[in-house]
């Protein structure tokens, strides 16, 4: 995500960490450069304005600490005022007596029933007792979606074919209480802003849910109009917050900028993939950091946490200061990584390797063949592969389905990366003294 | 690339992953032994809700009559063109293709702001022209594929594509090839009862390239005139799912040409619809732009940037939500809306 003003972030402060001081030419020229870069991001043409008149103000403005060169000045200013502009903190739902309401309300296509479905699925998984209500009674099959995505998370639907959508929340409410579901998750159907017959409806619904959220989902790749969108919404109803859709694509999602300022209402949660667990909570500073081209270590470091063992991980990371991690130690990890996810997002979150990585694709055909080579050597051939003589490597390359070239290939790769591993994870170490501060 | 390579990219994932567990307790553990030691922890800097919203709202006001008010005066300043410029970008025409029009426009030096205002329009249109944007139905049954990312409108906008074929003589058939989004094929076979049309359809999950075959094998032998193909919303990004497109393509080719790729564009989407297009483009030739959603506040300009780095056209616009609401484009009208404000 933010891809591209990542790029350009890194485009423009490179040539600003250089220099020793800074003038108001220098910091009008890195602005200008940060304007086109929020445009190209879709950031709204007037909130860019404000958010570089904030930025400019604090650049020439009295808050000069000495500790800094200018040039990690205005990164320092650009990064906490996108931080700012993107809410600041994680913003959890919010608590309330059972059962909670949430109204999920949008554009259509912008991603509300699927939404829907993963917010049931986390707020089960939390122990909570989800109740689904189909009050999209426009879209044709909406309601079978949201039943076939109720089936998939386990979570049941309150429907009903023919009837009004505010009679359905009243029904699907007094449900609720009486299966004593805890939160209700309200689908509405997708509407136009400027649609008044719809967005009266929406109010008729609110009127009669009560919502303790209503969470307005936008598309990251919505362009300038996240401002009429969000501001239309904002009008008709109580926004309490936003969720950012379809996050996981390539869009540099400046709407999650434009949305933030306009309603004031803090991003919530943000969808990241097409699966019913790819929902996550947004956090500005990680996604600021991400923008400004620091890579996104700290979801990185959740996942590696939620996934590895810590003990396994520990000696694994001396192995490798040691030269001493061996294919039997990879494939074990290897098998670890798998489940934080595809290959691709996790190189994503990696500061540096986002830029020298962006053009490889990755193949997971190719990751396949590599495990079945591992997998077709023995244990001892694992830990020590100078015993892999021409014989072994033609077993090896007929086990797997590849030629003892591969194998070679793959051997000698592997040596060299080692080497490569020792001294990055030896610095990696190392580098973790400034880790503490960006955690908040 | 070959195994090789990956295996050193996955070695150096997995070296930054073992550093990162490894600094979760280095960092939890200084966390901890920070609170002990009462470290005071940044207040957030405060700030209404109330005094944005104000500031933008007056911001996009300004804005919303950002040409209104540049046309209305009379000087050809630097102000004026940067207004210019800034409502082209308000408009999601981008900022390249803003900046370069606008230099254009300076180029041919106008006498007066309504003589600037003239060439902009003119400019517009210009670069919106010469295309041709009839559907291409050629072979018989014709195959249109309608592509893009999710949540563009691509059912719906098949289901109005049906209405029109059907209103023109020609009898269609629903090729339902998205197997992936839960009850996709349901919302297909709603339209295919409301208008009459035959819908085929797979399992959830089925092989998307084997349905649109067997919907191409329906229409063929039931003597249908166009099969429209529907297919799963999908985030250009994704490699494998961009590669099973191109699938659904080749399969169809086997029996048959494949005389139009639609590629559905969101006009409330903003740049992003450059990268799309170019992927689509990519992966299976797309060979018009369906441009929807165009009934509400989004101007749809990004069109402007795709038609001119593409050279691909678009055909129809959406323009609501009922079964005639899908015209073809028409570039005066188009760019005329684009400036309303003017």
């Amino acid at each position: 995500m933010f891809d591209s003003l990542t790029q350009r972030f890194e485009g423009i402060f490179s040539a600003l960490r250089g220099k020793g001081r800074l003038s108001e030419a220098d910091v009008d020229a890195a602005l200008r450069e940060v304007r086109l870069a929020l445009l190209e991001a879709d950031v709204n043409v007037a909130v860019v304005r404000s958010f570089l008149a904030r930025v400019r103000d604090r650049a020439l403005g009295a808050d000069v600490s000495k500790s800094l060169t200018p040039g990690q000045q205005v990164i320092k200013i650009v990064h906490e005022e996108l931080v700012n502009t993107l809410g600041g903190e994680v913003a959890p739902l919010r608590q309330s007596s059972p059962p909670q309401v949430i109204l999920m309300v949008g554009l259509q296509g912008s991603g509300k029933t699927t939404t829907a479905g993963k917010l049931a699925k986390h707020l089960k998984s939390k122990g909570r007792r989800p109740l689904l209500v189909a009050a999209d009674l426009q879209r044709p099959a909406a309601i079978d979606q949201l039943e076939t995505l109720g089936r998939r998370v386990g979570v049941p639907v309150y429907a009903e074919r023919k009837s009004k959508p505010a009679r359905v929340v009243k029904a699907a409410l007094k449900e609720a209480t009486r299966a004593g579901h805890d939160v209700v998750i309200v689908d509405t159907a997708g509407r136009l802003q400027i649609d008044d017959a719809l967005m009266k409806e929406l109010a008729d619904i609110a009127k009669v849910a009560e919502p303790d959220e209503t969470l307005l989902v936008v598309d990251a790749m919505t362009g300038q109009d996240a401002v009429n969108v969000a501001k239309g919404f904002v009008e008709h109803t109580d926004l309490t917050g936003v969720v950012l859709s379809k996050l996981d694509g390539d869009a540099r999602g400046g709407a999650a900028i434009s949305v933030r300022e306009v309603t004031g209402a803090p991003v919530k949660f943000a969808g990241v993939g097409e699966g019913l667990d790819d929902l996550e909570p947004f956090y500005p500073d990680r996604m600021a950091s991400r923008i400004l081209g620091m890579g996104d270590v700290l979801t990185l470091i959740e996942k590696a946490e939620a996934t590895f063992d810590a003990q396994e991980a520990e000696k694994a990371a001396e192995k490798m200061v040691k030269g001493e991690f061996t294919l039997e130690d990879f494939l074990a990890q290897f098998q670890q990584m798998k489940k934080m996810g595809p290959l691709q997002e996790l190189l994503a979150m990696i500061p540096g390797a986002s830029s020298a990585l962006r053009n490889v694709e990755i193949d997971e055909q190719e990751i396949k063949r590599v495990e079945a080579i591992i997998y077709s050597m023995t244990p001892e051939e694992r830990r020590n592969p100078k015993i892999m003589n021409g014989s072994r490597k033609r077993r090896v390359a007929a086990g797997s389905g590849t030629s003892p070239q591969d194998v070679n290939k793959l051997l000698r790769q592997f040596a060299d990366a080692q080497k490569m591993m020792k001294s990055l994870a030896g610095r990696g170490l190392a580098g973790l003294a400034g880790l503490g501060g960006w955690r908040r | 690339m070959g195994s090789a390579e990956v295996i050193v990219i996955l070695q150096i994932v997995l070296a930054v992953l073992v550093i990162a567990g490894v600094a979760w307790f280095v960092v939890s553990r200084r966390r901890d032994d920070a609170a002990l030691a009462g470290a005071p922890a940044a207040p957030p800097r405060p700030r209404t809700a109330g005094r944005i919203t104000g500031r933008i709202s007056k911001a996009s006001q300004s804005l919303g009559g950002a040409l209104r008010s540049v046309f209305g005066r009379g000087a050809l300043d630097q102000e004026f063109w940067d207004s210019m410029e800034e409502a082209l970008i308000g408009a999601d025409v981008g900022v390249a293709a803003s900046t370069d029009i606008v230099a254009r426009i300076r180029e041919r030096k106008p006498e007066s702001t309504d003589d600037a205002r003239r060439l902009l329009r003119e400019e517009l249109e210009a670069e919106l022209s010469g295309r041709d944007r009839e559907l291409n139905l050629g072979s018989k049954p014709a195959v249109i594929m309608v592509v893009g990312v999710n949540g563009t409108g691509k059912t719906t906008t098949i289901a109005k594509l049906a209405h029109r074929l059907k209103a023109d003589g020609k009898v269609p058939l629903l090729g339902a090839a998205d197997t992936f989004r839960a009850a996709a094929d349901a919302q297909l076979r709603t339209w295919g009862d409301r208008l009459g049309v035959d819908v085929v359809g797979g399992q959830e999950g089925a092989d998307p390239a084997a349905v649109a075959f067997d919907a191409f094998q329906a229409a063929r032998s039931r003597g249908r005139d166009v099969v429209l193909v529907d297919t799963a919303g999908r985030l250009h990004s994704k490699h494998n799912l961009m590669a099973e497109l191109a699938k659904i393509r080749r399969v169809l080719e086997k029996e048959s040409a494949v005389d139009e790729v639609l590629l559905v564009l969101d006009a409330t989407g903003g740049q992003n619809g450059i990268s799309q297009a170019q992927v689509f483009t990519e992966a299976v030739g797309v060979t018009g732009i369906v441009l929807t959603k165009l009934d509400g506040t989004a101007r749809g300009g990004v069109v402007v940037a795709v038609e001119r780095l593409l050279g691909v056209p678009v055909k129809y616009v959406g323009v609501g939500e009922g079964m005639e609401d899908l015209v073809p484009f028409d570039p005066h009208e188009f760019v005329e809306a684009l400036l309303a404000d003017a």
